[in-house]
């Protein structure tokens, strides 16, 4: 399911599936990523790490234009192509270009509203009114998100009474409830104790056959544990990209090496 | 070694007398507000409580609820027994007794029958009103919370929303009158007049005319809304902020429109704070006199707003009496005796309990959607 446009069936079985190129940002007159260039390839999870305020949020909200939100905030230059489509081609819709590229907050946050409206909420927003359609979705998503046994018995009781670690899990599964290619998590696990955010880790790992995730995190062992490529950021620069493994073994900037080592950050 | 008898100190502290007089004198000013209102609510129910309520079930006086306002006699018959009777059960009375002589005989307007079309009137003053500044007031607040930039002009237009809300009353009445009586287009085929400006439309006859809505119940309500604007407004932007941002970030990062967002994510959740500000609007709009003294109020009208209507529609255009109003008729029109202060009195009190009753509710709708949305 792919709503972005008619797409070449090139670029669809092309490994790159987030191409960011040349990419500055600014809110207002202050410079937040500078000539950022890196590919996220298909079904891999790629990190984003970095000290607070060193642009990988702000990058990460750039891949589904979250940033349009914000008042001031522009692309100073360069361009995002996701399935090879540049997303600020005036002919993309960002609200199908958010359906292909979905996102899980830091914050998990559910709406008060009952489980299953939640994770119907993405599809019932498309106009889908097929109650099995809705049925099948909802427990295909739960189930994805290893959150089925849990729930199944209280689907219509409020998501707020799911403890944290089962309300990000319920976060992701309304995520991939509208099918995205690509899946953008914001520091998922920060609120999370460390049981819940094994669970969430192992998620991300079997979901990955699937799905591509970029996943920005201040956790160092979280990137080492879940990610195949990951990116170093410093203020607002992109220090270097690479293999997980290889980074954080051998890092080829000094930079790198101090915080990956604890050394600032 | 430091005398103990130095250390703890015996005797008055310093400051000890000012201290209790300061304590006096501001709790005198509190108990003597407090004396204050319950001396003025002791009047109201001591001398209002006969008119409505009664001794026998149901403990009610729903005539003086449910009656039509009416000039009260009072006479003595030749047993020297004396009467009041309201208009319409006077003339019964004559009619009952053809020849009686009747001694002493003296009329008090609006004093006799019951208080029901002023009821009914502000009751469809405050709908109509409710209606209206509901529908424009959220519109303008989610305009204002979810889809304006932050901009200096923005900024100015959300000052003059507040700034409205000191005006007086007395002004929103007057520009009622100006603006919804005597200046507001009208489609018709009989232009008054005194139309302002009158625009055919070149269909058969009908043309557009500025002439007002002259008198009605429609230019109340637009006066009254006009002045709830700005309270309805600035609770309901309030309200729609208070909504976490993760919701809207959510529901958008999920391919939602802004619109489905709002109706879907923002609007449900802050309908609790909506509704009390507009339950509170409620109690100043049924209790305001000057806004609708020269758009819609009546001091005497003899049927229900409702009756003798060619066409439903008709009520918009039909004047109406009003609870406030008919206090203030009342009180200023007609001469103070023994025989009037059942009406002046009792239509106080219903009024107080009107107020205290939404008041209440609000009070109590809020505590009760607060305990169900948290989040």
């Amino acid at each position: 399911m792919n709503d972005l446009q008619e797409i070449p069936t090139a670029s669809k079985t092309s490994t790159t599936s987030v191409d960011i190129r040349n990419v500055s940002f600014n809110y207002g007159n202050t410079q937040a990523l500078k000539d950022i260039t890196l590919d996220v390839r298909r079904n891999e999870v790629t990190a984003f790490i970095g000290p607070s305020g060193c642009g990988k949020s702000t990058l990460l909200r750039c891949i589904n234009r979250m940033n349009d939100e914000i008042v001031g905030t522009r692309i100073t230059h360069g361009e995002i192509v996701v399935d090879g489509i540049n997303i600020h081609d005036p002919s993309v819709d960002v609200v199908k270009l958010r359906r292909d590229v979905g996102m899980v907050f830091q914050k998990s946050n559910p709406f008060p509203s009952s489980i299953y409206e939640n994770v119907a909420y993405g599809l019932r927003m498309r106009g889908e009114r097929d109650k099995a359609v809705l049925d099948q979705s909802v427990h295909e998503s739960l189930q994805a998100a290893a959150l089925w046994d849990e729930v199944k018995d209280r689907l219509n009781e409020s998501a707020l009474g799911l403890s944290g670690g089962q309300q990000q899990r319920l976060c992701i599964a309304r995520t991939i409830a509208v099918k995205p290619t690509v899946v953008l998590m914001d520091e998922p696990c920060s609120a999370l104790d460390p049981i819940a955010t094994a669970k969430v880790e192992d998620l991300i790992w079997t979901l990955k056959n699937d799905y591509t995730f970029i996943i920005v995190t201040h956790n160092m062992q979280q990137a080492a544990r879940v990610s195949d490529k990951t990116a170093f950021f410093y203020m607002g620069g992109l220090i270097e990209f690479g293999e997980t493994k290889r980074m954080f073994s051998s890092p080829s900037v000094k930079k790198t090496e101090e915080y990956i080592t604890g050394r600032f950050g | 070694m430091i005398d103990p008898e130095i250390l703890i100190r015996k005797g008055m502290p310093r400051g000890y007398f000012k201290d209790i007089f300061v304590r006096l004198a501001l709790g005198s000013v509190t108990y003597l507000i407090l004396i204050i209102a319950l001396l003025l609510f002791a009047r109201i129910i001591i001398d209002g409580a006969p008119a409505i309520f009664s001794t026998k079930f149901p403990f009610v006086d729903i005539e003086f609820l449910t009656a039509k306002n009416e000039t009260l006699h009072v006479f003595d018959d030749a047993e020297g027994t004396r009467h009041q009777l309201p208009a319409s059960k006077y003339n019964e009375y004559l009619d009952a007794h053809p020849g009686a002589t009747i001694y002493n005989e003296k009329t008090f307007s609006y004093s006799g029958g019951g208080i029901a079309g002023p009821i009914a009137g502000t009751a469809l003053l405050t709908l109509g009103a409710i209606i209206l500044a509901l529908f424009f007031g959220v519109s303008a607040a989610i305009y204002l919370a979810e889809y304006a930039k932050q901009s200096p002009f923005i900024h100015a237009v959300r000052l003059a929303i507040l700034n409205l809300a000191g005006i007086p009353s007395i002004v929103f009445g007057l520009f009622g009158f100006s603006v919804f009586v005597l200046a507001v287009p009208v489609i018709t085929n009989t232009p008054s007049d005194r139309s302002l400006l009158v625009i055919p439309l070149l269909i058969n006859d009908f043309a557009l005319s500025f002439q007002g809505w002259n008198s009605s119940l429609m230019a109340g309500c637009a006066t009254l809304a006009c002045m709830i604007l700005p309270v309805i407004i600035t609770a309901s932007e309030e309200s729609l902020r208070a909504v976490p941002q993760g919701f809207r970030d959510a529901s958008l990062a999920m391919g939602a429109t802004r619109w489905q967002t709002i109706r879907k994510c923002v609007l449900p959740y802050s309908m609790p704070g909506i509704l009390t500000s507009s339950l509170l609007a409620i109690t100043r709009v049924a209790g305001e006199t000057a806004p609708i003294m020269f758009t819609a109020a009546v001091a005497a009208k003899d049927d229900f707003p409702w009756e003798g209507l060619s066409n439903p529609f008709d009520i918009l255009s039909s004047q109406v009496q009003a609870l406030p109003y008919h206090i203030y008729t009342l009180a200023a029109r007609i001469p103070n005796s023994e025989f009037t202060q059942r009406a002046q009195y009792g239509s106080v009190l219903v009024f107080l309990i009107l107020v205290a009753v939404l008041s209440f509710g609000s009070m109590l709708l809020r505590a009760k959607l607060r305990a169900k949305l948290k989040w």
